[in-house]
């Protein structure tokens, strides 16, 4: 240890032990980071009525409230529902747009890019009145359709991103040759492009799942009744109190989004680079 | 056959010229058309609502045309502390994020690849999960029978539960740990840039390592740091949630009031009218971090 | 000498052919004959209009006029899948995420062939390119060679009249560029398909073509046979481009030709009015006293030398002042004979091998 500490750390001939202070730093910032992150699991298996950590009894009661309740189950069933419909509706369109600008030489496409961006820059809040006051008119207020629709807008420019920053990374070459061996160009994509930019496109589709399961905003107005998300009730719950089966709910949310993670992982890497 | 011109003169009547050219209008016309359906969505979901609420907020109670939505954010007081709030938090937020996330984004940078990506997951995980969760967590953890006061006062660092939640203290907290993998992504891939040879140069020439680092390494380090500095920034003017829930009331940002009012009194003319003030300082700062930034580059766009 | 399997290759016709970006023309009202399986190449510095000229052929690139046809087929508004030609990329361009037979199958499965038939065209084409058993391999455990043959047999499997090369042997090291070179050739020699090959290096194109088709600033310097282009250059540039050469102006007065006042005799060269007179280095030979009498000759003095290991290179400055380098082959007796710098050379040029060249774009 006490070699390790005086062996040079960086180029400049640092040190280990002049560096303390950043690994101390570090650490600091990790389980900053880290720990809230996490720690609404074990704490959802705490017994008692409050929430502990670490929990003194274990126990699943919060899960019991969380299952047994139909208002919990329902809006949970609305949140997965619509984060799914969004995903199907919007990575075909955000994977056609980033296609279809790459490949575009007209100058406007700059511009066009920055334009489905902009979902991104606008404060939420604006657009969440916005659309609440547009669907009050056209009735599409609590509904699923509606809520998908507004998710879809918001998950579009990550989607976007992640696409177009794949499809640089791509040799437009091997789309060119497959042409040239007798592929349309609808061919060429779908048998020699999309498989080369898979992972970014399934990046992009796991991002509009997790931008619109974890959505609360836009759905805190739109959405209500029978048709709230989770996030809306989960909200709502937590302005007037501390109920723990929130924590139970919240453990079951990481869960969804790690495993949505994980297959990301696997699905998009496997064989290409 | 063709019509022989001089090399070097443009003809627009070469053979198949006029062919040629819609065959070029035609695929033009094409590539751009598979980008319509996202502009319609955009369009349709964002353009005209936000487009309306503008109109909107041009309306006076009574539906007279009038600017009176604007003017009373000026006359108003509590629209002014609201503003100022919202800058102020926003402001704080941003200060705390760079002091602990530049050291941290520093460490990593330096650290071989391997081990960074591990630690950029520490900063990826929380970034994937949802806020509302984080945001609860941090409302259990800070609150008076939470888990800090519950060590603080086991280990008789303090008697009495320090306030940590419901306040400006929980705020910047709860914010600083949403908003700090905004800043870390885009200044560590821009400290991981930096060619270490630049240290290795002014090393050689005398300089020592804490020269080398703030005047090579800093300033390159720059272009990540502003960015990430912007978007976080950026995020905290228009922040919701985090504040809703660890503010206890006391801390009102311009979202927050914007919900109230649609909320309580249902006046689309004066939310409209917040909500197009806040708009337009977003789009503020993001002109004039363009300006200095080209921040279109830094989020991608078209491959030519 | 052509196989039983030989192609009914195509003649490619191209007339006026012109393309812009803004106020430059990379391809220049250019008008070009492909005879029917013959090996042509376009040899050219890099932006001189070759590779712009390929893709036109090829559909990805448009002209902003002009004609293409493929046999008696106008193509230059078909789309590129339809044109059936074969190409071969600088980078290969191969698929990844599909194994060697994959790769090649790909054409056949476009074009529905059944599956018995297309594993036997996919093995008989991994047989021509020498590849035999490597069809279950992936792309990433292939050598640049390998996977030069492997784009090669892509390109080739379904047949097409025409093949076309995009530079395909740059990214590999001299030794088995050459080789490959060699191998092209004759893979050419066995299909008998009509191919346009794209390069800059000028001893690649004329090692491999049947005809050199010499193109710069977008447009056609000179078409002609690797003998003729290297031997009779019709123009400055190509006379530059191709080998080493000074050139140096003449004078003509009824009917002779004069440098610095000496008569020079021009019974070699195709053009006899050209303005401008070509010495190549190794066509200049040390003459020794007595020995003028069958050569053009130019006295100078030695100014260099400089040994370059196969031979060695002497610059001279001749009396009028122009500087020519002569290289000689390092055999044993003509090192001996090596001047020292400052002495008096006379220098020879047979009129056989004497050439005017037409002044023209350089």
């Amino acid at each position: 240890m006490m070699t390790w500490l005086d062996s040079p750390a960086s180029e400049t001939q640092i040190t280990h032990r002049r560096r303390i202070w950043l690994y101390i730093v570090a650490t600091l910032v990790i389980v900053f980071l880290v720990v809230p992150t996490f720690i609404v699991i074990p704490m959802s298996f705490s017994a008692s009525q409050y929430l502990e950590f670490p929990p003194k009894t274990w126990g699943l009661r919060w899960y019991g409230n969380y299952f047994g309740s139909t208002e919990w189950m329902t809006a949970t069933w609305v949140s997965v529902k619509v984060a799914v419909l969004t995903v199907i509706f919007t990575t075909p369109i955000a994977t056609m747009a980033a296609y279809g600008l790459f490949v575009s030489k007209i100058r406007l496409s700059r511009f066009i890019f920055i334009l489905l961006i902009t979902p991104m820059m606008v404060p939420v809040i604006l657009i969440a009145i916005g659309v609440f006051f547009a669907y009050t008119k056209v009735k599409l207020n609590n509904t699923i359709l509606g809520l998908v629709l507004a998710h879809s807008v918001l998950a579009l420019p990550m989607v976007l991103i992640v696409v177009s920053a794949g499809l640089r990374s791509y040799d437009m070459n091997q789309e060119r040759v497959a042409r040239s061996l007798g592929a349309s160009r609808l061919k060429a994509f779908f048998m020699i492009t999309l498989p080369q930019i898979r992972f970014s496109v399934v990046t992009g589709a796991l991002l509009a799942f997790i931008v619109s399961f974890d959505e609360v905003i836009v759905a805190l107005f739109i959405s209500g009744g029978k048709m709230s998300t989770i996030t809306r009730s989960m909200f709502l719950a937590l302005r007037d109190q501390i109920d723990p089966t929130i924590a139970s709910i919240s453990t079951v949310m990481v869960l969804i989004t790690s495993v949505a993670l994980l297959l990301a992982q696997m699905f998009g890497k496997s064989k290409s680079k | 056959m063709s019509t022989h011109s001089l090399p070097g003169t443009r003809s627009t009547t070469g053979a198949n010229a006029a062919g040629l050219r819609q065959d070029e209008v035609r695929e033009r016309v094409l590539m751009f058309g598979l980008s319509v359906p996202a502009i319609l969505l955009v369009v349709v979901i964002i353009g005209i609502p936000v487009g309306w609420l503008f109109w909107l907020s041009l309306f006076n109670d009574e539906g007279v045309l009038s600017t009176s939505n604007y003017t009373r954010m000026i006359e108003h007081k509590s629209y002014y502390r609201i503003f100022r709030t919202t800058f102020n938090v926003s402001f704080l937020t941003t200060i705390i994020c760079v002091a602990i996330g530049y050291p941290f984004a520093y460490f990593l940078a330096q650290i071989p690849q391997r081990w960074a990506n591990i630690g950029l997951i520490a900063v990826l995980l929380p970034f994937w999960t949802s806020l509302l969760v984080r945001t609860y967590a941090w409302l259990v953890i800070l609150q008076r029978k939470g888990l800090i006061n519950q060590w603080g006062i086991e280990l008789g660092l303090w008697d009495t539960p320090l306030r940590l939640v419901h306040n400006l203290n929980g705020t910047l907290i709860g914010m600083a740990h949403i908003m700090l993998p905004f800043l870390l992504l885009p200044l560590y891939g821009s400290m991981r840039t930096i060619d270490q040879d630049y240290i290795k140069a002014a090393s050689n020439l005398g300089a020592s390592p804490f020269h080398a680092f703030w005047s090579i390494y800093f300033p390159l380090s720059l272009p990540g740091l502003f960015a990430g500095i912007v978007v976080v920034f950026v995020l905290c003017l228009g922040f919701f949630v985090t504040p809703a829930v660890l503010g206890g009331g006391r801390i009102i940002m311009v979202s927050m009031k914007i919900e109230t009012i649609i909320d309580l009194f249902y006046n689309f003319g004066t939310a409209s009218a917040l909500g197009v003030v806040l708009l337009a300082l977003t789009l503020l700062v993001l002109f004039i971090s363009h300006k200095l930034l080209r921040l279109d580059r830094v989020l991608g766009g078209t491959g030519t | 000498m052509a196989d039983a399997n030989q192609i009914n290759a195509l003649p490619i016709t191209i007339r006026g052919l012109t393309k812009t970006y803004g106020p430059v023309f990379a391809l220049d009202h250019v008008d070009l004959d492909v005879r029917s399986g013959e090996f042509l190449t376009l040899l050219g510095p890099s932006g001189s209009g070759k590779t712009t000229l390929l893709m036109v052929l090829a559909g990805f690139t448009r002209p902003d006029h002009g004609s293409a046809l493929f046999g008696d087929d106008e193509v230059i508004r078909m789309q590129p899948h339809k044109r059936e030609v074969g190409m071969v990329f600088q980078n290969y361009a191969l698929f990844p995420h599909m194994t060697v037979a994959g790769n090649i199958g790909f054409p056949l499965k476009l074009r529905n062939v059944n599956k018995a038939t297309l594993h036997q065209r996919v093995e008989s084409a991994l047989e021509t390119v020498q590849l035999e058993g490597f069809g279950d391999r992936q792309i990433d455990q292939l050598s640049g060679g390998q996977m030069q043959r492997v784009a090669l047999a892509r390109a080739i499997v379904f047949e097409p009249r025409i093949l076309l090369m995009d530079e395909p042997l740059s990214a590999l090291d001299k030794k088995l560029r050459e080789h490959m070179q060699i191998e092209l050739r004759h893979l050419h020699e066995k299909l008998g398909m009509t191919t346009v090959y794209v390069t800059h290096d000028q001893r690649e194109a004329l090692t491999m073509s049947d005809r050199i088709a010499v193109i710069n600033d977008g447009k056609l310097m000179q078409l002609d046979s690797p003998r003729r282009i290297y031997d009779q250059p019709a123009n400055p540039f190509v006379a530059n481009f191709i080998g080493e050469s000074t050139l140096l102006p003449v004078e003509h007065s009824d009917g002779h030709v004069s440098y610095a006042g000496t008569p020079v005799n021009v019974s070699g060269s195709e053009s006899k009015d050209g303005r401008l007179l070509m010495l190549r280095p190794e066509r200049l030979v040390l003459l020794k006293p007595g020995e003028e009498a069958d050569y053009n000759t130019f006295q100078g003095v030695v100014k260099d030398v400089v040994y370059q290991g196969e031979s060695f290179l002497l610059y001279v400055t001749l009396m009028d002042g122009a500087d020519v380098a002569v290289r000689s082959v390092s055999q044993r007796g003509l090192l001996a004979a090596v001047p020292e710098v400052g002495a008096q050379v006379t220098l020879g040029l047979h009129p056989d091998e004497t050439v005017l060249i037409p002044e023209g774009e350089s």
